[in-house]
């Protein structure tokens, strides 16, 4: 028998309604009411006592693209970030929309990771948009989410099918909102800034496009749509609208997207370059109001790896993301919790745990007694410097190296096992 | 000792006032007029900034003394320099400004120190390129010196034996707005 | 005398003071007469190199740069986008580095990527001149332009400068439109609406679609090339539709003052933004342009270069 006593910490699980200071005993693996005899004790007094963090977006790269992140590194990146559980983009080569992909990527995080990593399918075949992977093979094979991330169907019949045959294996669809022929060749927010540099405009209205036709098709099938990474103001008010009266559409925010506006491109710093990209403060701005009145009710990163002689090109050769696992969880305590004060810690929980969770049906996402023994110890108060050369990630395409952060995960528990621990 | 860190309140010297200055200047400009029977065909080239003036000055001078109106014009050498890699800050360039065509002219090179030598060779080269003038004369305010090439004055207001490390500060009503005169400035770091 | 220009590199005009635009543009003067001299070539860049990297074509401003640096006596190697290794893959800034590696002291570039001169600077020590990059900036266009008006106005500052056509891709625009402003003229923008948005306005400009109506009012008109033939078709519905709305006509010249300069950055399309008879006509400042750009071009090789020596 392994056993750990979480002593004294302030324990915060949304899904069982409870917010308190209390001991949490972690026995063979899952949460027990049973007090054990023989244990390790962990001191949580100041920290918060989080279920495992969740994060429904990222790229680990593999297999096709190890040069920028691998499932190994990927998952050492996320537990240093306070992550438990991943869910990965299938945007690889070969893309994940077959059985033996998927099969392939599960089988290597069994053994290279200490995380619980994720899969999810391609909906169309090779993200080609034109015709359905094999979902029901998808689903047998473990996906949790279909999803053409980094590309967006754009045929809307075709869309309409995949959601409703989705709907039969109650796997949801997470979209990456973006209409082509709008957006085009757009690189940055079309606004002041794309004018003022002669930057292709990426306009709100190619997300939002996208964004109301989710809404008609999650409406009409019935089922579970999920926009990835909203970024403009308009979407947040379509999301609204939808959700007030019941629509099964849900938006997440990425980090980036509250913690920068365009002005950053200024120096074509292509750390700076993201798909969708930074917008104005008025996008920002709705961004909060939207996670304040739980109209986006999902955090994640969009972590997405890219070599450095990669990201060192002109402007527009350079791949769009950044990688996001090490800094996410700073950024949002440091901007929604302290600077902001768009929500408290329990709402931020619930953000990175029961939403994705149930949003995913996964049972993960709590400290429900019998549940896997998943656990994130925060301190919301520690202040710290991001330094990318220290990242786990095999990647430091990120714009945030040297910023001063209040808050971030000091312990990561996944089955009752510390696979992280904050080194300082 | 206690020196002075600011080259401008350094020892200095004072070698001309405005009166020596006017009077070497009138000098000069007697010994143009012997040299140069045709001063029609006379051109005062100075270099900028404080040559400009300079030659002006002679002109006018001339005028006083032969009645006759001496042609003045710019020579700017900055852009035949070949120092300009080796200098701090780059000089301001300003066109040149010489009555064309040359061939049958006598063009001074007018200018306020001479010391190097170089700052000449490079108005010898940008007079070239405007074309072939019958002569070229060089007049200066001051000989302070430390040749670095076969260049030797016509004209001279004042041989005035240097160190290297000084310098020689000249100033002038119309380009400096201060009143005329010429110091020896010892260098701050000499002991 | 000596100056306070400190770059080593011209990346565009917006981050340049109204100081520094006057100071080239008085530098310019200098030169420009160097073109009148019966050697038209001075020594102040003996020995050094420079670099015409052109990835994207073009025929006049590789041949301005390439005679600026020769009437300035530096030697000049000329790499177009089909000779450079670029095709073969190489990055920008590994040919930067090959360059460097072969004693460039001058690198012009051409790309049609909007940010690349600024990228390129940050990983070479040689100047880096900025020759046009996608719809950013144009910067030695833009001095000549503001050049050519000081010439023949002897002022900027007051004056009222219409700029006509496709501003929304246009380098050459942005690059009139920050530096006329920072030198006080005011600058109204005019075409059709897809290829002027709203969005110049932030900038400080006025925009309109009604060229009639702003040609009485202005002393410099500066028309831009329109392209429809490639990507534009989604913009306007075609060339006899513009020429209607916002081509130079002879009718349309009549509403001029008489003193109104008619620039263009060419290459002219004749009989569409301007009548042909108007590029060659007494208003016409298209080839002072091109001499100017020269000077413009010098003024800026020699400042560049000197101050990245010490």
């Amino acid at each position: 028998m392994t056993a750990t006593i979480i002593r004294n910490g302030r324990i915060i699980d949304p899904a069982n309604d409870r917010d308190e200071i209390a001991d949490l005993y972690l026995v063979d693996g899952k949460f027990s009411e049973q007090r054990p005899n023989e244990f390790e004790e962990i001191d949580a007094t100041g920290l918060i006592v989080s279920p495992g963090l969740i994060d429904l977006h990222v790229h680990f790269r593999e297999p096709g693209f190890s040069h920028k992140e691998t499932i190994a590194s990927g998952a050492r990146a996320a537990a240093a970030g306070g992550f438990t559980t991943v869910v990965c983009m299938p945007n690889t080569s070969p893309v994940a929309d077959s059985p033996s992909t998927i099969g392939w990527i599960r089988d290597r995080a069994e053994e290279v990771a200490d995380i619980n990593v994720l899969t999810t399918g391609a909906i169309s075949k090779n993200l080609a948009g034109e015709e359905l992977s094999p979902i029901g093979s998808l689903a047998q094979a473990g996906v949790v989410a279909l999803t053409d991330d980094g590309r967006c169907i754009q045929n809307n019949e075709l869309m309409r099918r995949a959601v409703e045959y989705a709907r039969m294996f109650d796997l949801p669809i997470l979209d990456h909102c973006q209409d082509y022929n709008l957006v085009g060749n757009g690189l940055v927010h079309e606004g002041y800034w794309s004018t003022l540099l002669g930057l292709p405009g990426w306009p709100g209205a190619g997300e939002e496009a996208i964004v109301a036709r989710n809404i008609l098709l999650a409406e009409s099938c019935d089922h579970r749509l999920h926009c990835q990474h909203i970024s403009s103001a308009g979407s947040v008010r379509l999301l609204r609208e939808a959700r007030v009266r019941g629509v099964k559409i849900s938006g997440e925010v990425c980090p980036h997207h509250i913690a920068l506006t365009d002005a950053a491109i200024e120096n074509f710093d292509t750390n700076y370059k993201m798909n969708p990209p930074l917008r104005a403060q008025r996008d920002i701005d709705a961004l909060l109001d939207g996670i304040a009145d739980g109209t986006l009710d999902v955090l994640a990163s969009d972590h997405a790896p890219h070599a450095k002689f990669e990201k060192e090109v002109e402007f527009d050769a350079a791949p769009f993301g950044i990688i996001g696992l090490e800094t996410e969880l700073g950024l949002f305590l440091d901007l929604l919790v302290h600077k902001h004060k768009t929500i408290d810690i329990a709402r931020l929980v619930a953000l990175f745990t029961m939403n994705p969770a149930r949003l995913l049906g996964l049972k993960s996402g709590t400290l429900s007694l019998g549940a896997a023994a998943d656990v994130t110890l925060i301190n919301p108060a520690l202040e710290w410097t991001v330094d990318a050369a220290k990242f786990e990630s095999a990647s430091c395409n990120t714009p945030f190296d040297g910023w001063k952060l209040k808050g971030r995960a000091v312990r990561t528990i996944v089955a009752g096992k510390t696979v992280w621990e904050n080194a300082l | 000792m206690n020196q002075a860190s600011q080259p401008n309140d350094s020892p200095a010297i004072r070698i001309f006032d405005a009166e020596n200055m006017r009077r070497a200047l009138r000098r000069i400009a007697h010994e143009i007029i012997e040299r140069n029977r045709d001063l029609g065909a006379l051109v005062l080239a100075g270099i900028p900034a404080r040559g400009v003036e300079l030659a002006r000055r002679l002109a006018a001078d001339i005028e006083t003394i032969e009645k006759v109106n001496v042609a003045t014009g710019v020579v700017d050498v900055s852009m035949h320099r070949d120092d300009v890699r080796r200098r701090g800050a780059l000089p301001v360039v300003r066109a040149s400004e010489l009555p064309l065509p040359l061939d049958t002219r006598t063009v001074v090179i007018v200018d306020d120190v001479l010391f190097t030598g170089r700052t000449c060779r490079a108005a010898l080269d940008a007079i070239g390129s405007f074309g072939r003038p019958a002569s070229i004369q060089l007049a200066v305010l001051i000989d302070r010196g430390h040749r670095e090439l076969p260049i030797r004055p016509d004209y001279v207001g004042k041989n005035l034996p240097t160190a290297r490390s000084e310098r020689v500060r000249v100033r002038l009503e119309e380009t400096d707005h201060e009143p005329d005169g010429v110091w020896l400035v010892k260098s701050p770091n000499e002991k | 005398m000596n100056t306070d220009w400190s770059r080593k590199d011209l990346l565009g005009l917006r981050e340049l003071s109204a100081e520094e635009i006057n100071f080239v543009l008085e530098t310019a003067d200098a030169f420009k007469q160097v073109g009148t001299r019966e050697v038209k070539k001075v020594p102040a860049l003996q020995g050094k190199t420079l670099i015409n990297l052109f990835i994207e074509p073009s025929t006049r401003t590789r041949t301005s740069f390439e005679l600026a640096a020769k009437r300035l006596s530096a030697d000049i190697v000329n790499i177009t986008a089909s000779a450079s290794s670029l095709t073969k893959g190489e990055t920008l800034k590994d040919t930067a580095k090959v360059l460097e590696a072969n004693h460039a002291d001058i690198i012009v570039l051409r790309h049609g990527s909007a940010g690349a001169p600024q990228f390129l600077s940050t990983h070479v020590r040689a100047s880096v001149i900025n020759a046009g990059d996608g719809a950013h900036e144009h910067p030695t266009q833009g001095l000549l332009d503001l050049y050519t008006i000081r010439e023949k106005k002897s002022r900027i500052a007051g004056l009222h400068v219409a700029i006509v056509g496709d501003i929304l891709f246009s380098r050459v625009a942005r690059s009139n439109i920050f530096a006329l402003l920072k030198l006080g003229a005011r600058v109204t923008l005019v075409g059709p609406s897809t290829l002027v948005p709203r969005a110049f306005e932030q900038l400080g400009v006025a925009v309109t679609h009604d060229l009639e109506k702003v040609l009485p009012e202005v002393d410099v008109v500066n028309l831009l090339r329109i392209q429809h033939e490639r990507q534009r078709k989604e913009y306007f519905p075609g060339l006899g539709e513009y020429i209607r709305l916002f081509g130079l006509t002879k009718e349309r010249a009549r509403l001029l003052k008489p003193d109104c300069l008619i620039m263009h950055p060419g290459p002219i399309n004749r009989g569409v933004e301007i009548d042909s008879e108007l590029a060659d006509g007494a208003q016409s400042v298209i080839l002072d342009q091109v001499t100017n750009g020269l000077a413009v071009r010098m003024a800026v090789l020699y400042l560049c270069s000197g101050a990245n020596g010490s």
